[in-house]
Formats: C-alpha cells, sequence, structure tokens
C-alpha cells in the first residue's frame, strides 16, 4: 500500500491530569475520506487541534509522506498543506465573499506605497472557484452573511483547497445544516477526495460518514477501537462502536428500533 | 459530470437573486451621508443667505468641517477596526500643550516640535492600544480614562509652562522667527494655492476687491489635509492589504487572527494613526490661534465618533467608510456655521446633533440588515 499522506502513531494528549487521548493511530490516504466518528467527548476535537499544531502533542509521532514532522503552530501545519476548517468557518459576515476568501493572503500588485489588493483577480478567482463548486455567485462582492450555511461552509473549504491544502480536516460541516445544504457539502467533499487530496471528515452522525467515507474510525473516550474500511462496517455497528455499545442498543430496544 | 451539473441546478434555487444595481448601491456605507448632505445642502439652499454658497462662504463652513474631519477619519478606520477612541478631543488639547510648550518654553525649530507632539500623540495611542489588547477590557472604557487623564494633564502642564494660566500665547511669534520655521509654517498655517486665486481673480473667475486683490486669498491650509488624508484614507481602506486587515479585525477578530490577520498590530496602529489625527489637528490648529488652551478640542471625541456613524459605521465595527464620515464632518461644519446665515437660533446645532446621530444609527441598521442579509 501507499505512503499515507499523513499518519498519526499512538498519539497521547494529556492536560494536567485529564487524558484526552490515550493513544490514536490513524493513516490518512490521498484521495480518501477518512471518516473521525465519535460522541460528544470522545476527543474529537483535541485530536484534530493536534494534526492541526494548535496542541503540542504529549507522547506519539507525526508522518507526513513518510517523513516524521512536528508543528508547534498552526501556522507550521497550514504550510505543509494540512488545513482545517472549522465549526465556526473564519469567515467574517459583514465582508465580500472576495475579501473572506483571500483574508490573511492578500495578493497585491504595485511598489510600496502604491501597493494594492488586485481586486480583479481576486473577483475572477473567486468566481471561479465558486462556480466549480456549483455556487453562482454572480457578483463576489456580496457580503458572506447573504450565503446560506452550506455555501459558507463549501467557501470555507474551497478557500482551504485553492491554497494549496493536501490534506484538509473538516470538523463537523454538517452538525448546523438542513438535509439539502448536507448534500450540497458532502457532493463537495466527493469533488474534493477526486482532486486527489487526503480529507478528514469529523461527524457524529453515522448516516453522513457512511455516504462519502472510505474509511472509518471510530474514537470513544480518547482511544480508538480501530479503522475499518468501506464495506468492513455496517452502519449499526458504527453507531453501537460511538456509543459504547451496550447502552445503546438496550435504548434503541426500548424506543422500537428508532436510535 | 451529470452529478456536477445536477449540484449546479440544486444550488441554483437556493442562491441568491441577482444584485440589482440599486441593491449595489445601497451595498456603499457612505449612502446615507450622502443623502444628508443632499438634504443639509438643499434647506441651506432654501432658506440661508445665498452669501453662505459664494467662494468665500464654503471656506467659512469648510475649516471647521475640515478640523473635525480630519478626527472622523482617523475615529472612522479605528471604528471600522471594532475598537473607539474617546480620548481623542483630550489629545488635541494635549498634544497642543506639547506643541505649543516645545515652540515657546523649550524655544525649539517649528518641525522639531511637531515631531515631538507627533510622537507623544503616537506614544499615548500605542499606550491606548496595547491597554485594550491586553487587558480585554471595552476600548470605551480604557480610553474614557484617558479623555479624563489628558485633559488633566493639559491643564496641569499649562499652568506649570506658563506659571499659573491655562492658556499658552505667542506661538505664531516663535514658529515664524527662522527661515526653516517660516517654511514650515506655511505647510500648517495660513492659505493654500495663492498664486492660484490671485490668478483666477486676476482673470475675473473668482471675486475680488477693487484693488484687484481676491476676496479669498486661497484655501485654508486644513481643508487640503483634509481632502487628501480623506483621499489617502478611502484608498487604504478600500484597495490596501491592511484596509482588509482593518476590517477583518473589525468584524471577527478571532476568525481573523484564525486566517493569519496581525490583528493586535492592525488594532494598535489604528491607535496610533487616531492620535495622529488628533495631533494634527492640534498643531493647525494652535497655529492658527497662535496660542494654546487647556479646553481646545473639547467633546471633540463625540463629534468625530457621530461624523463616523453618520458616514456609515457600525458601532460594533467591520462596515465603515472613510469618505463617509469625511461628509458627516462636512454636514457638521454647514449646519454649524450655516445657521448663522439664518434667522435660526445657532444653539439648534446641538438639537441637529442629537437628532442627525439617532437618524443615522437607524438608517445604518436598516441598510446592513438589507444588505447583508443578516436574519
Amino acid at each position: 500500500m501507499a505512503t499515507p499522506i499523513l499518519e498519526m502513531r499512538d498519539i497521547e494528549k494529556h492536560f494536567g491530569s485529564v487524558v484526552a487521548l490515550a493513544g490514536v493511530s490513524i493513516e490518512i490516504h490521498a484521495g480518501e475520506v477518512h471518516c473521525l466518528l465519535g460522541d460528544n467527548g470522545a476527543g474529537k476535537s483535541t485530536f484534530i487541534k493536534t494534526m492541526a499544531g494548535v496542541h503540542r502533542l504529549t507522547k506519539g509521532q507525526m508522518f507526513l509522506n513518510g517523513q516524521p514532522v512536528h508543528f508547534t503552530s498552526p501556522r507550521q501545519a497550514l504550510d505543509a498543506g494540512i488545513a482545517t476548517v472549522y465549526q465556526d468557518l473564519a469567515m467574517i459576515p459583514l465582508m465580500s465573499v472576495t475579501r473572506n476568501f483571500f483574508m490573511g493572503r492578500e495578493p497585491v500588485k504595485g511598489i510600496w506605497p502604491l501597493r494594492f489588493m488586485d481586486m480583479g483577480f481576486c473577483d475572477r478567482v473567486t468566481r471561479e472557484e465558486m462556480q466549480r463548486i456549483g455556487i453562482d455567485v454572480r457578483d463576489p462582492g456580496q457580503a458572506v452573511g447573504t450565503l446560506s450555511g452550506g455555501e459558507r461552509q463549501c467557501v470555507a473549504i474551497s478557500r482551504a483547497v485553492y491554497f494549496g491544502a493536501k490534506v484538509l480536516i473538516l470538523d463537523e460541516p454538517t452538525s448546523a445544516l438542513g438535509v439539502r445544504q448536507t448534500s450540497m457539502v458532502l457532493k463537495y467533499i466527493d469533488m474534493v477526495r477526486k482532486r486527489g487530496l487526503g480529507v478528514v471528515f469529523i461527524t457524529h452522525n453515522v448516516r453522513h460518514a457512511m455516504a462519502v467515507g472510505d474509511r472509518f474510525t471510530v474514537l470513544n473516550r480518547g482511544r480508538t477501537l480501530g479503522t475499518a474500511a468501506r464495506g468492513e462496517i455496517s452502519a449499526d455497528e458504527l453507531q453501537n462502536l460511538m456509543a459504547g455499545g451496550k447502552e445503546l442498543a438496550d435504548l434503541s430496544a426500548e424506543l422500537g428500533g428508532t436510535v | 459530470m451529470t452529478d456536477n451539473s445536477k449540484l449546479i441546478h440544486e444550488a441554483a434555487d437556493e442562491r441568491l437573486k441577482h444584485a440589482s444595481t440599486l441593491t449595489r448601491l445601497l451595498r456603499r456605507p457612505e449612502l446615507g451621508a450622502i443623502l444628508g448632505l443632499v438634504i443639509v445642502t438643499s434647506f441651506f439652499l432654501a432658506i440661508a443667505n445665498p452669501v453662505m454658497f459664494e467662494l468665500s462662504g464654503i471656506m467659512n463652513f469648510m475649516a471647521p468641517a475640515a478640523q473635525l474631519g480630519i478626527l472622523a477619519i482617523g475615529a472612522s478606520l479605528l471604528m471600522v477596526g471594532g475598537e473607539f477612541d474617546l480620548s481623542v478631543g483630550s489629545m488635541v488639547a494635549f498634544a497642543g500643550l506639547i506643541f505649543a510648550a516645545c515652540v515657546v518654553t523649550f524655544n525649539m525649530p517649528l518641525p522639531v516640535a511637531i515631531l515631538v507632539a507627533f510622537a507623544c500623540a503616537a506614544a499615548i495611542g500605542f499606550l491606548n492600544g496595547q491597554l485594550v489588547i491586553h487587558t480585554g477590557l471595552p476600548s470605551f472604557i480604557v480610553t474614557l480614562a484617558f479623555l479624563f487623564v489628558l485633559r488633566g494633564l493639559s491643564l496641569v502642564g499649562l499652568k506649570w509652562a506658563t506659571g499659573g494660566a491655562t492658556q499658552l500665547r505667542g506661538v505664531r511669534e516663535a514658529a515664524t522667527d527662522t527661515p526653516l520655521d517660516a517654511f514650515f509654517y506655511k505647510l500648517f498655517a495660513g492659505d493654500a494655492f495663492e498664486g492660484l486665486f490671485a490668478w483666477l481673480a486676476a482673470h475675473d473667475w473668482i471675486a475680488k476687491f477693487p484693488n484687484g486683490l481676491p476676496k479669498v486669498t486661497g484655501v485654508p491650509v486644513e481643508i487640503v489635509w483634509f481632502v487628501g488624508l480623506a483621499i489617502v484614507g478611502a484608498i487604504l481602506l478600500a484597495r490596501t492589504r491592511y484596509g482588509n486587515w482593518i476590517f477583518a479585525a473589525g468584524g471577527d477578530p478571532n476568525a481573523a487572527r484564525n486566517s493569519g490577520v496581525p490583528t493586535r498590530r492592525v488594532k494598535t496602529s489604528l491607535f496610533v494613526l487616531t492620535a495622529c489625527c488628533a495631533a494634527l489637528v492640534a498643531v493647525l490648529t494652535v497655529l492658527d490661534a497662535g496660542s494654546t488652551d487647556a479646553r481646545r478640542g473639547f467633546q471633540k471625541e463625540f463629534e468625530a465618533i457621530i461624523a463616523a456613524v453618520i458616514g456609515g459605521c457600525l458601532l460594533t465595527g467591520g462596515y465603515g467608510s472613510v469618505v463617509g464620515a469625511a461628509v458627516g464632518a462636512v454636514i457638521f461644519g454647514m449646519v454649524l456655521i450655516g445657521l448663522t446665515y439664518t434667522t435660526i437660533d445657532q444653539d439648534w446645532y446641538l438639537v441637529f446633533l442629537g437628532g442627525m446621530l439617532l437618524m443615522a444609527v437607524f438608517f445604518n441598521n436598516i441598510i446592513r440588515k438589507r444588505v447583508t442579509g443578516e436574519r
């Protein structure tokens, strides 16, 4: 099998006396969606923050294309091509789509003090990138506040892709969305995978995970229970793993099998 | 590819309606201020003595508008960046004191005195910014403290510099005693474009006295500074990377920081810029009056913020316009001076000020909701 684009091996993270992660290992391959499932408090957020360079590892190793790496800041992870789209999306509703798209990485032209933002270029790129994912932004000058939640999510993802992400970490991108907007985001995740990026898709919704996932890793109380490939595991099994098995099965029986 | 076209089709019914020209126009933050300017101008055209809109009348109301406008430009940039500075009025007095004391008491050359005044203002602006950033307190409170601190320091300093008085005189004499001083004096006081105006008068383009001298000898220099700063500020905000950072820092500092915007540096630099605008007003007005006193710049911080709000700045930051703030300042000057050309009691000015502020905030909120689709 090919070298994984990013490998996390036996990751441990302690906050004082609290063990948030107690040995988590996953491999992310190019052109695959790796679903990271887990209930609230399972350690999903902590884990992606270690991948993104926000938290330092207490123990464990990280390999990028087989080379050991050690990130001390989010910027380093970003420069290495690991981009994270957090739930708050890092979007500013009052600013235009273009200004948000290029926020913090504005292309400029001219010589100081006559160095200006290249707005023509920015607008063109924004419109093209949006069109590529099926959002027709006729006016890139419109405020992000006018976009729907799904569209904002797609803008945030396409921004990460445009700026050269190789591994894309998506933190619950579908959790706050309606059905139609969810399918829009899931389809876009599929497009990103086809472009050869490795995607880490964090969710606690098994159906969303089954829809696009190639591999599934369940986190429970800071541990992984192994990784399954597509077809090796059913939705029910995943659900049970997430809940720690027995309780949910009991509850499901009580509620007449609806959970 | 069928997938993709289906996706586009699905997205089609939830995307926005095509932005009409009207919507684009409404999206401009300075729209309210320009509407206000039109209304106020028509009002005075209708009832004021027509002398008001002759060249001399225009210079009359543009001079105070320019002084306020310079402060409003700084205030609007800072407000877009998400912060307030309530200390600019006191800063005018304080920088005026430093400047006048340097010129008169310490007998420094004019350019050095100007530099010292700007350096002191910049240092206090920097301090304001650092306090706001590191304590996490609202800038409203931190700069409110400096409103009193600086006003008090100005009083104490004036008494110290003059041996007990609260007015320091003799600035003009001390500021023009060498050729170098006289050169710099021309940059900050008196009229600009005098040659042009003389030429215009000679060709009968503008009104002149029987002896051939123009009735208006030039453009008061503060108006030139005001217009220049407004242009630079507008370009800075709308067209540069730094401008995008200002919007981002004011819109959502967290999101901005996560996207690599140096939010703290941006905010600190904006406090410094606002304080320097106050120092410029101090130098201009002290040289114009030839003296400084402790009441200089009194309540100017509120007028500057009101002008910025009339110009479309949101109190919550992240949205606004330098051009709008400049137009807001012109509205102020027009009403303040314009009332003297009418039979209306000039103290109605204050009533107008409050009313205009309320209307502007109300109008801004409606426009923002319409345009940004806030729900």
